[in-house]
């Protein structure tokens, strides 16, 4: 059968992550450190875990409402409120999703008719503008900056405007920068939005881990409320990547139509997971504080431990990943990346993953411990040398 | 600061500069404060954890409950002392509840143990009453499980 005939038009011409290949080529490769991996090391605290095993117990194995179960919307609002001041009433602005990646794609499947533009800075998490095509959107990329610290600005935004503009993806704290939004970062940004129909769909994964200024979100500044989409989720704050727990906080007519989306697509999230998410918001600060300590003093091991080598790397102020500059080798990302593993046996990804404005850049994770870390950077060392 | 002490007691083999860099301190300063912190007492010793089980290695341990009539003056301190003296006392611990004094002790067989408490513990003045537990297994101590070996089996998820 010719395949290509059958198949949707719009998802054959979705490029496939062009990442597959190196990470292909990884596994290929034994004696490997690894700084790959885009997930916590920790695992999910034990207490969230026996929330989840009691539920079982329990006999907790049915469908719960599509928006998810009530005691879980009202911790997801008590929660946003009391850390970021945000204000989401349980019953008809949260939708509890399949991780953070079904709340993005629903939010834009709920948003977008075909031709409609959605501004996306890169670089970011990869499946942004896969998804806006998907719904016959029309990425319009922004390259953010080094000099700009990989933050958004509210001139590179309003140059992308255009009377098509639908939707405004704002993914920080941002993977693979690290780059974060301070109030004073958003609050231009915001300027430019008031007083037009775009919506901002912001993904806060990442809203526990930032070090030393807290997450802004910008949904809680002046007249934002109505125009944002928060997509958040348990995977980063808690270590529960693979419950697959997200939530999407929007206002009510928004919710009401994501949530036909949901419902006939999903269902409901699991509700074993549900269960957990619970506890994890309840009890589970200082779970929170303990990893996102931990993850600083990675982070500032494995940053100046670049530096000190002679690798510049912009300070990360988020998420779990370091994202140097390795332009001045005379090489393309994917060389040296593919050079460090051929060479020195240590796995990093090349920026080019997170969009061609990753060139000459490098995504580090420190989602591993110290002693790993420090073996992978004696290793890069030796590579640094190897090339002067 | 309770942020280094904890550092080392989860990894007492850290270097100086890896704890500067992760506290970002000035690696001089870090040792300074190891070495003031070795002086005061508080950090008092360095030690690794083994799973002797995975050795060839005889041995058997128990929990002694002791109950002591305390002395005039001394409270219960001398007859700890006169404890935690020998070398096969790997703990002591005052208590409170049924009984008062809790005694880890390792032997070479639970005949070897079993002699100990009798001759030495059991003897002792003041001490009324003997209870030994022997340990059958070992599930985790000093918050590192025994037995499990971890391994990263997370995928190449970006």
């Amino acid at each position: 059968m010719d395949y290509e005939k059958i198949l949707s038009r719009t998802v054959q011409e979705i490029k496939p992550s062009g990442i597959r290949k190196f990470f292909d080529l990884l596994e290929t490769r034994k004696n490997v450190i690894s700084l790959t991996v885009g997930e916590p090391d920790f695992q999910t605290p034990w207490h969230i875990r026996a929330a989840g095993i009691q539920s079982l117990e329990k006999g907790k194995t049915h469908y719960t409402s599509n928006s998810g179960t009530m005691p879980l919307r009202e911790a997801i609002s008590g929660y946003l409120d009391r850390r970021f001041s945000t204000k989401y009433d349980p019953k008809s602005e949260i939708i509890v999703t399949v991780g953070g990646s079904e709340a993005i794609d629903i939010a834009m499947r709920a948003l977008l008719d075909p031709g409609d533009e959605v501004i996306i800075p890169l670089p970011a998490f990869v499946c942004y503008p896969p998804i806006a095509a998907l719904c016959g959107g029309v990425p319009v990329i922004i390259n953010t900056k080094e000099e700009n610290k990989f933050k958004l600005t509210a001139e590179e935004l309003r140059a992308a405007i255009t009377p098509r503009t639908k939707l405004l993806v704002l993914p920080y704290p941002n993977n693979p920068t690290g780059a974060i939004m301070t109030r004073e970062d958003l609050e231009p940004i915001a300027e430019v939005l008031r007083g037009t129909d775009i919506m901002v769909l912001s993904d806060e994964i990442y809203a526990e881990l930032t070090y030393g200024t807290e997450h802004t979100s910008i949904a809680s500044l002046d007249g934002m409320h109505e125009r944002v989409i928060l997509a958040s989720g348990f995977s980063k704050a808690y270590a529960m990547t693979g419950w697959r727990m997200g939530y999407l906080c929007a206002p009510a007519p928004l919710c009401r139509q994501m949530l036909k989306i949901h419902q006939y697509a999903i269902m409901c999230a699991p509700t074993t997971s549900q269960y957990a998410a619970v506890e994890a918001m309840v009890n589970g600060d200082a779970d929170v504080k303990m990893m996102r300590d931990e993850y600083n003093r990675r982070r500032r091991f494995l940053v100046s431990g670049l530096n000190e080598m002679g690798i510049q790397c912009f300070e990360p102020e988020g998420a779990f990943y370091a994202y140097p500059n390795i332009s001045g080798f005379g090489m393309t990302s994917e060389e040296f990346c593919e050079r460090l593993l051929d060479e020195h046996g240590v796995a990093i990804v090349p920026g080019t993953a997170f969009g061609d404005c990753g060139e000459g850049f490098a995504r580090i994770s420190y989602a591993y411990s110290p002693e790993h870390i420090a073996k992978a950077l004696e290793r890069i060392k030796a590579f640094i040398e190897s090339l002067k | 600061m309770n942020e280094l002490l904890t550092l080392l007691e989860n990894d007492s083999r850290l270097t100086s500069a890896d704890i500067a860099r992760m506290l970002d301190k000035e690696t001089g300063d870090i040792k300074k404060m190891i070495e003031k912190y070795e002086s005061d007492g508080v950090i008092l010793g360095y030690k690794t954890i083994i799973d002797w089980d995975k050795t060839d290695k005889e041995y058997v341990s128990a929990l002694i409950e002791l109950k002591i009539t305390p002395q005039q003056n001394h409270g219960y301190d001398h007859v700890a002392e006169m404890i935690y003296n020998y070398p096969e006392v790997e703990s002591l611990y005052l208590m409170s509840g049924s009984f008062d004094l809790a005694v880890m002790i390792e032997g070479k067989t639970m005949r070897e143990v079993a002699f100990f408490v009798a001759e030495k513990l059991a003897t002792l003045e003041y001490v009324t009453e003997t209870a030994t537990h022997f340990v059958l297994r070992k599930y985790k101590d000093k918050g590192i499980v025994y037995g499990a070996v971890p391994t990263d089996d997370r995928g190449n998820i970006l």
